[in-house]
């Protein structure tokens, strides 16, 4: 029989098992301590977080017009309940199992994360009683709407419940008519986004569109044909082995000459469209990695059957490889929202931007310590959950041990 | 024997439809790049622009800040974008050193004996990695370094003094106010440096964490069996072993670096690519100047990439 050592007991043999282990814990601890009182007395005493409140509709949206911003508010609306309506399918479907609560371990943390923020980030930033309202009125429409299909989700008729996954290109694509305008609505130029809207707007829509362009890249190196292969290869390894910021400088600077006067896009859409080239290389090694694993069967087994090349790449080989370039995919991405920060380089206002003209005012003088650990605590916040999500992911569609899955060293 | 009316219709045939496809392809692509490439033609002419490098011997009219090679505002362009590529082969070696050196130590401080040491290296890691280089660049450089003491008030250890001006060693003096050393960095290389080193390594630990955890488990066991200290067994038994899948892996890691290094000029450092803008916003010389920096990196990369790969050769297994 083995007994379980005591939590103290563990305690000690990880922190005490030596001399010199002792010593290095009581070091560590010390220093630790230090830095968190330090950090805590900074953060409650000496740190002066007014400017993050007055500017934080634009580390929010940048110069979006004010009377426009009811079209952004209805997006985040919207999203909301696309959400919700998908969080709560999702279970639905998944309790057709065993019984499971409603709101499982997970969930519930999710949950109480949501309602603290809603709750605890409006009344930080001193937004006014009426926008705090509608924080408060988005969360709830959320949670409603996720309480509601979680109970009821699997009423739904199947087809039904199958068309719901294409409420998200659909409120992509009315999301970019929200922000930008056209259709009766008012234009506004891109250069008016800012903040974390330009951020995520960049990233989204980079990701989106360099992922089945890697996925091309991919399957042309691996091609048997010499010049789909030395083509793809002749691409990636140039985008590779430029840093992105001259990427960028090379957009702004020489796209214009590429195209006929007039032709060239505006110094926002400049930037995206070279963030997707660029992020198309690396997601390309990513799916390329995802190929490679795949055992020469298969694909000759699909072939075999008689299924034509494009149908035999559809739904036996993709499939397959990009389960295993999953984690890899998603640590490009994920480089990808970072990368975005560049913009700032080239004079376009997203997060880094905003955060350098606020910077610039002389009445924040000397207080960018704040609004960099702001930033931080956003980007570390979305680039985690990325991250959790795509573990979560990976979790699930692969159902068989993954004991040697944390052996290979990830690459970013 | 097989008549021709046997044979497969041509768009079934299988030895011409793959260089049918691909000459589409080709073709598509030539006409684009065409279509670019007349564009540029007819546009850069328009401006009087056309591909030359003459302008490289032209007085450069602007002063870099700090440089290894002498330099001053009346030399031509190409001694101003020379001095900018030596300095980026400065932060990108002292790089280079600096990450593998904190990124080993994190990395093996992962397979500690010590619980708290392994769980502080797991937290670097994640911390790092998730928050943008350049935002962590502009945080070294604007919050740490910038907020240095000035002048006499200046942090002094004997024969270092870490001051807003710079770090300065062997016997620094204040002259006028000014520290005074035989050997200084200012602090734009020292933010920069310090933000590609704590970014780098965050990624180097990885692939360490990685090297180590591939050698099997009995290797650790047999060594300690023989009366190896842990430290011994790290140093002559896992390590040999784990480099063979450490230096492939630290090689990307490495060419990202010397990438990266092309953000100095968030911290006001005069590499390579903060040199080219000012070039090219002094000659209005787009392409070339495009041109001179992805060159310039891609020779870096491929240097980085020779010589790992000549390190990999010395590592892996010889087999007879």
């Amino acid at each position: 029989m083995i007994v379980r050592p005591s939590r103290l007991e563990q305690l000690r043999q990880e922190l005490f098992s030596s001399r010199l282990n002792g010593l290095i814990s009581i070091a560590l601890i010390a220093f630790l301590v230090t830095a968190a009182l330090g950090l805590a007395k900074w953060a409650l005493f000496q740190a002066q977080w007014a400017v993050i409140r007055a500017n934080s509709t634009l580390f929010a949206l940048g110069r979006y017009p004010l009377e426009q911003q009811w079209r952004l508010w209805l997006l985040t609306a919207l999203l909301a309940l696309a959400t919700g309506l998908s969080w709560g399918l999702l279970r639905a479907i998944l309790r057709s199992g065993p019984p499971v609560t409603l709101w499982p371990r997970n969930d519930r943390w999710a949950l109480a994360v949501l309602v603290l923020l809603s709750l605890w980030l409006p009344m930080a930033l001193r937004l006014s009683l009426a926008i705090q309202m509608r924080w408060w009125g988005i969360t709830l429409l959320l949670l409603v709407v996720r309480w509601a299909l979680g109970r009821w989700g699997s009423a739904i008729p199947a087809t039904a419940r199958r068309l719901i996954p294409l409420i998200w290109p659909l409120l992509y694509l009315l999301g970019m008519v929200l922000i930008s305008g056209g259709l009766g609505l008012v234009q506004v130029a891109p250069s008016e986004w800012g903040g974390l809207l330009l951020t995520l707007l960049m990233s989204s829509f980079a990701i989106l569109l360099c992922f089945p362009l890697g996925i091309l890249l991919a399957l042309g190196r691996r091609s048997a044909l010499p010049l789909l292969r030395w083509g793809s290869v002749l691409y990636i390894e140039f985008i590779r082995g430029a840093p992105l910021i001259t990427l960028l400088f090379l957009g702004q600077n020489i796209l214009g000459f590429l195209l006929p006067g007039g032709m060239a896009p505006d110094r926002v859409w400049r930037a995206a469209w070279v963030l997707t080239f660029f992020a198309a290389a690396y997601v390309a090694e990513a799916v390329r990695s995802g190929l490679a694993a795949l055992p020469a069967g298969q694909l000759e087994a699909a072939r075999s059957l008689g299924l034509p090349m494009p149908q035999a790449l559809i739904h036996v080989v993709l499939p397959q490889a990009l389960r295993v370039a999953l984690p890899a995919t998603v640590g490009q991405f994920i480089s990808l929202l970072q990368d975005t920060t560049l913009l700032s380089l080239i004079g376009l206002l997203d997060l880094l931007g905003t955060a350098r003209t606020v910077m610039a005012n002389p009445a924040f003088l000397g207080q960018s310590a704040e609004v960099y650990l702001v930033l931080a605590v956003l980007f570390w916040c979305c680039c985690a959950a990325l991250g959790l999500g795509s573990r979560a992911l990976e979790e699930r569609l692969n159902p068989h041990s993954r004991s040697s899955a944390n052996l290979s060293p990830s690459q970013a | 024997m097989t008549s021709r009316a046997e044979d497969p219709p041509w768009w079934r045939n299988r030895r011409l439809l793959p260089w049918l496809v691909q000459g589409v392809a080709a073709l598509v692509v030539a006409v684009v790049v065409a279509f670019l490439l007349s564009n540029l033609l007819i546009n850069l002419t328009a401006r009087g622009l056309l591909l030359s490098w003459s302008w490289l011997g032209n007085p450069a009219g602007f002063d870099i800040s700090e440089t290894l090679l002498p330099f001053d505002a009346s030399l031509p362009y190409w001694r101003a974008l020379l001095a900018g590529l030596v300095n980026t082969l400065r932060v990108v070696l002292a790089g280079l050193v600096g990450a593998t050196v904190l990124g080993t130590l994190v990395g093996t401080a992962s397979f500690s004996s010590n619980g708290l040491l392994k769980r502080l290296a797991r937290i670097y890691v994640e911390l790092i990695r998730n928050i943008p280089l350049l935002l962590q660049l502009v945080f070294w450089y604007f919050v740490v370094f910038l907020a240095l003491p000035k002048g006499s008030a200046a942090i002094q250890l004997p024969g270092v003094v870490l001051a807003q001006s710079g770090l300065f060693l062997g016997s620094p003096e204040l002259v006028n106010g000014v520290w005074r050393a035989p050997l200084s960095f200012t602090v734009e290389f020292g933010a920069l440096l310090t933000g590609l080193v704590v970014y780098s390594a965050a990624f180097i630990a990885e692939v360490v964490r990685g090297g180590v955890a591939s050698v099997a488990r009995g290797q650790w066991e047999a060594a300690s069996s023989l009366g190896f200290s842990s430290l011994q067994t790290l140093r002559r038994i896992v390590m040999p072993q784990a480099l063979r899948v450490i230096v492939p892996g630290l090689n990307s890691q490495y060419i990202s670096l010397a990438k990266n290094s092309s953000l100095a000029v968030a911290c006001g450092y005069s590499d390579l690519y903060s040199v080219a803008e000012t070039t090219l916003n002094q000659s209005g010389r787009a392409v070339e100047v495009v041109l001179i920096l992805l060159g310039s990196y891609l020779v870096i990369d491929l240097l980085i990439s020779a010589l790992m790969n000549g390190l990999n050769g010395l590592v892996q297994l010889k087999e007879r």
